[in-house]
């Protein structure tokens, strides 16, 4: 078998708070999992839950605590800054907010050229690559010379796209990449993403909340709750016959675009919610006792 | 190129403001005046003629006079100015690159900050005047040594300027971004953040170099410092002894002193309106503001079951050119009781113009150029805003998209709840306060005692929807306008919210106008839809109908960019050594 692209086992992830003495708050507490080359894991959860955390530690973002993330076999847990800006060639990312994720005061062209300039390429090389860069991501060549207020966030997440991709990555770290986009342009920049992985064999791992993206983009999906991968698979098997009873919920939660579905939807949700509502407050009345204290709390 | 031409703006609003213009010339004048110091005057300022002492002002060849020591006054002037500009220039320097460079390392290295900071801590302790008196024998007397050391002194106050400003732009996505490239941190540093920064340093700076010139003046008027060089303090306090004999030898340097130092406040002031433009004003709400000569026309027959009706409803906006653009451009609405309407649209398509100008809640730069809004049969547009004001509390309501920032941080839920329930009814407070722990309960908070008394940022961003829903349904509304009450919220949260909604509306029978983008929320919630594009609504109808068979093009291209539930990614992920 080969090795992964990145392997991540046990994977544990704590902020160290101020303070004398207090405790670090462990957000990811210990999560498995592989994302092979050119294949595209979809991370759904919600707000709070860890995903971007997960994403962050790759990137050297967020501290490790515990376990270990290798990279082609490499351990990247603990990289130096050396290291990191190393790996920058083959690791990238995209992030949600495409206001903040490009400097306002730096032309589309400076911003795309200076992963290239770190990375050693001589300017005139770096600057045929930004033209190629931009006409990948489907903007007009003048866009190099123009701000980025002066485009929309459709087009300033293709910037960040086209950023990501400059040094030709073998791994890009996409951070709720469309939720701020409107519907159409979402659809669109959603095929963008799936393009660029057939030309170039890029593996993805793709953090958003919204299942349906995650189902269009996804081979693989790892669902995360309160800091644990609580189910992984196939992207069939697990939003089509979800196991985990999180999952299950997540599922019926997102309202689907059709009247009578919908309803249909709204009722099988409703019904699971009070049938666990039966179980979990029967449990809580026997854990008052003092029994099943484990059982009524789940994670 | 960017930053030339923020730059250049930033100039060019300097040069048009009489203030900068004004004060920028008289400080350039006392620097000219300085740089011939040795030119002008007929004497040295330190040339001692006895036959000359105390000379009045207007004298041949001492037009300020002399002073005891028969010194020239005009000359000693011109020297001071020097001094005092070249305090200025070794005192902000120092504190500047000292200031800025622990600035940028405090807030950038986290690791390094508690270090740093400390260490600034202490030199902010030091009391400034005392320490330079007391360091005399070590300074000599130099007044460039002195401001030497009162630029570490003053460069606390730098420092912290840049510090906070530098861990705000950490947080940028932008220099994550950077980093993940693989740029340096002196890189990110310098492109990055330094260019950020610039502004509120430059200001600093300015006001600065005013404090420089004070100290050092301050200091050779309580005689620290050689009396070799003319300063604007030794000269005042040799004036005041001279002061019954002739009061001008005083006044003269308190004139220059004065003079320069008012001048760069007053630049400094110019310079903060230029580089971080003048505050804005805070939002009113008034009555809705209407086009010239408007005057609300309905045109054909009124719906009698109608609780709203939107006729021909336009918005505009100034462009800075002083044409009006219309946002909102002949919308009509109409919404019966107990009906839930969708109205959808992309960003920038007018939904949420048209759910302010229902309400009446538009920014004072919007103008209502047509139409007509009419709540229970009675016109709201150009109603005086006491009856709006009463019919927003009582009769239509409005749920946020953020509930957040919606809710006051400074207050308990509580209090803002009982602060709305009496506005809008009168009642006494322990009523007010019943009303809204039932309230809290009934819109499904688990322990309402406990959230009455919390803070807004003890609870979650479903709770704190909860608690606007619970402050909107207060008063038993007739309308409801929901502006994308779910979008900032989790889809399971989601889910329970529009649940809530849909239970309350059954209970109140009220009518809900719920803009959003999701076409999944309209499916769930919604009996009929408008979709808007460009300020108008393009298309109208009952939800099954128009899921499916949308007429309008837009409506068409909207439905088919919904991903759609069925399809799934089934293409292999592409093995190695595919092509780069």
């Amino acid at each position: 078998m080969t090795t992964p692209l990145i392997d991540a086992r046990s994977l544990h992830v704590a902020y160290p708070q101020r303070g004398f003495r207090r405790q670090p708050i462990e957000i990811v507490h210990g999560v498995d999992f592989q994302i092979d080359a050119g294949e595209t894991l979809g991370i759904v959860g919600e707000s709070g839950s860890g995903k971007t955390t997960i994403g962050r530690a790759i990137l050297g973002l967020a501290p490790v605590s515990g376990g270990s993330i290798t990279f082609e076999g490499r351990d990247i847990s603990h990289a130096s800054g050396a290291q990191r800006r190393a790996l920058a060639k083959d690791i990238q990312v995209v992030f949600q907010d495409p206001y903040s994720s490009l400097n306002p005061a730096m032309t589309i062209g400076r911003t795309l050229a200076e992963p290239l300039m770190v990375q050693g390429w001589d300017k005139a090389k770096a600057t045929a690559r930004v033209l190629e860069l931009l006409d990948r991501v489907g903007l007009p060549k003048n866009a190099a010379a123009r701000l980025p207020r002066e485009f929309s966030g459709g087009q300033r997440q293709r910037v960040a796209i086209a950023r990501a991709l400059a040094p030709g990555p073998r791994l890009i770290i996409c951070d709720e990449p469309v939720s701020g986009l409107d519907l159409s342009t979402q659809a669109t920049v959603l095929d963008l993403f799936i393009e660029i992985q057939r030309d170039t064999g890029v593996a993805y791992m793709f953090i958003s909340h919204d299942l349906a993206v995650i189902r269009h983009i996804s081979h693989r999906v790892g669902v995360v709750f309160r800091g644990d991968i609580v189910e992984q698979g196939t992207c069939a098997e697990v939003t089509n016959n979800p196991q985990n009873p999180y999952t299950q919920r997540l599922l019926l939660a997102a309202p689907v675009a059709n009247p009578q579905a919908q309803r249909a939807r709204r009722l099988e949700r409703q019904r699971l919610r009070e049938e666990h509502e039966n179980i979990y407050g029967g449990l809580a009345k026997l854990a008052e006792r003092g029994i099943a204290k484990a059982v009524a709390h789940p994670r | 190129m960017a930053t030339d031409e923020a730059r250049k703006s930033v100039l060019h609003r300097l040069l048009r403001d009489p203030q900068a213009v004004i004060t920028a010339s008289i400080l350039l004048a006392t620097i000219a005046l300085g740089l011939l110091a040795n030119v002008l005057p007929q004497h040295g300022p330190n040339d001692v003629v006895f036959g000359n002492v105390n000379l009045p002002t207007g004298s041949p060849g001492y037009p300020f006079g002399a002073n005891q020591l028969g010194q020239d006054i005009f000359a000693r002037v011109l020297h001071s100015i020097n001094t005092a500009w070249v305090s200025a220039l070794i005192g902000a320097s120092v504190a500047l690159v000292v200031g800025t460079t622990f600035g940028l390392i405090g807030g950038y290295f986290t690791r390094l900050r508690s270090g740093v900071e400390w260490v600034f801590t202490v030199v902010m302790t030091l009391p400034g005047i005392l320490l330079l008196i007391l360091l005399m024998p070590l300074t000599g007397g130099d007044f460039r040594a002195t401001m030497l050391i009162y630029g570490f002194l003053m460069s606390p106050g730098v420092y912290r300027i840049v510090r906070n400003q530098t861990i705000g732009v950490s947080k940028e996505l932008y220099v994550d971004a950077a980093k993940v490239s693989g740029v340096t941190h002196t890189r990110i540093l310098f492109r990055h953040i330094l260019s950020v920064v610039r502004g509120p340093i430059i200001i600093a700076t300015s006001f600065l170099t005013g404090t420089a010139i004070g100290v050092q003046a301050g200091l050779a008027f309580l005689g620290v410092g050689s009396a070799e060089i003319a300063s604007f303090g030794g000269m005042i306090s040799q004036g005041f002894r001279a002061i019954n004999i002739d009061p001008m030898q005083f006044i003269w340097p308190s004139i220059f002193l004065g003079l320069i130092t008012a001048n760069i406040v007053l630049f400094g002031n110019a310079l903060r309106d230029a580089l971080e433009g003048s505050r804005p004003k805070p939002q009113k709400i008034t009555a809705t503001q209407t086009t010239e000569g408007f005057s609300a026309e309905v045109s054909g027959p009124a719906d009698e079951l109608a609780v709203l009706q939107v006729r021909d409803l336009g918005i505009a906006y100034k462009s800075p050119a002083g044409v009006l653009n219309e946002v909102v451009r002949g919308v009509n609405l109409t919404i019966r009781q107990g009906e839930t309407i969708g109205l959808v649209g992309e960003s920038g398509s007018g939904k949420t113009q048209t759910a302010f100008g229902i309400l009446g809640v538009l920014p004072l730069e919007a103008k209502v150029t047509r139409g007509s809004v009419r709540i229970e049969g009675n016109e709201c547009l150009g109603a005086p805003e006491p009856v709006l004001r009463a019919l927003r509390g009582n009769t239509i309501a409005y749920v946020p998209q953020e509930p957040m920032s919606n809710l006051d941080p400074v207050y308990t839920i509580g209090s803002q709840l009982v602060e709305g329930i009496r506005a809008a009814d009168g009642c006494t407070k322990p009523e007010a306060r019943e009303r809204a722990i039932e309230l809290l309960g009934r819109v499904g908070i688990p322990n309402p005692q406990r959230v009455f008394k919390s803070y807004p940022h003890e609870i979650s961003g479903g709770m704190a929807q909860r608690v606007l829903i619970a402050g909107a349904v207060a008063s038993r509304p007739k309308i409801l306008i929901a502006d994308e009450p779910t979008t900032a919220l989790d889809v399971t949260v989601q889910a329970e919210i529009l649940d809530l909604l849909r239970e309350l509306q059954e209970e109140m029978n009220m009518a809900i106008i719920m803009v959003t983008h999701n076409f999944g929320v309209v499916a769930d919630i919604c009996d009929r839809i408008a979709v808007m594009k460009q300020g108008q609504i393009v298309e109208t109808g009952q939800i099954e109908e128009l899921f499916a068979n949308p007429s309008h093009e837009y409506t068409k291209m909207l439905l088919d960019s919904i991903l759609d539930e069925d399809t799934i990614r089934t293409d292999p992920p592409v093995r190695q050594g595919a092509n780069q």
